[in-house]
């Protein structure tokens, strides 16, 4: 599909930048004039998806994010969030709703399943040891009737 | 700051504001938690009017309170919620431990 626009961005996995990057996709995908909703749904999954690398992936470790955002054809938005932390051993597991490994800072285990319902598509690859990637695709403009 | 916080007799009003997500949620979490164990109150009131945007950091802060309130037998409101908050809180499934009202918000999902 062809990639009308593209942006990277790269940042420390610390908490203040969670409000950073979701602020930055929500500029870059502002040409597609998105609705209240569809932009909402942007920002809280990407919310999710960065606040995931810094909790988990960057647990014991410091690293960066590598945020990178496209829009193809069709008003199609394209999200890949990258960190090379510890991974997730079991992913399936990891997507289940509810499912925490930090109940004690109140993480309430709904990452996950916010960005499925928010998005229209997800997939999350991941290798202990090397990190986790996370892809979410949205279709902006056919929110008229929800 | 991301709260206000008004205790009234045995009751708190926690006005939140802003953003809130994994970073702003603890200290809104510690304030809330002083002035719970200060006041002992027996209904919290977390007010939303102020957020402008909720992930499902929001979600461990409301539900973490509501233990802490349940334990000593008090319990939560939350109120003056957007559509797009009240959105993450329905999936959560928030609605069915605490009561959300709302007065000027119709939902619209």
């Amino acid at each position: 599909m062809k990639i009308l626009n593209e942006m990277k961005l790269i940042i420390p996995a610390r908490s203040e930048n969670e409000a950073f990057s979701r602020s930055a996709i929500s500029v870059f995908i502002t040409p597609l004039d998105p609705t209240i909703n569809e932009l909402s749904d942007i920002r809280t999954a990407v919310s999710e998806a960065v606040t995931n690398a810094i909790v988990h992936g960057y647990r014991k470790s410091e690293g960066k994010i590598e945020i990178t955002a496209r829009i193809l054809e069709n008003n199609e938005v394209y999200i890949r969030i990258k960190d090379k932390g510890c991974g997730i051993e079991d992913v399936k597991q990891a997507m289940e709703p509810l499912f925490t490994t930090a109940p004690e800072e109140e993480r309430s285990g709904l990452g996950f399943a916010v960005m499925e319902n928010f998005m229209d598509k997800l997939k999350v690859t991941s290798r202990l040891g090397k990190g986790t990637s996370v892809i979410m695709r949205k279709v902006l403009g056919k929110d008229e009737n929800e | 700051m991301p709260v206000l916080i008004n205790a009234k007799k045995d009751r708190l009003v926690a006005f939140l504001s802003g953003e809130i997500d994994h970073h702003s949620a603890k200290e809104i979490r510690s304030e809330i938690d002083i002035s719970i164990v200060k006041n002992a109150p027996s209904l919290l009131e977390m007010d939303f009017s102020g957020v402008s945007f909720m992930d499902s950091s929001g979600i461990g802060l409301v539900m973490g309170r509501c233990k802490s309130m349940n334990a000593c037998g008090g319990r939560v409101i939350v109120k003056n919620v957007s559509p797009e908050i009240q959105k993450v809180m329905l999936l959560s499934g928030l609605d069915r431990i605490v009561t959300i009202s709302n007065s000027s918000l119709q939902k619209g999902v």
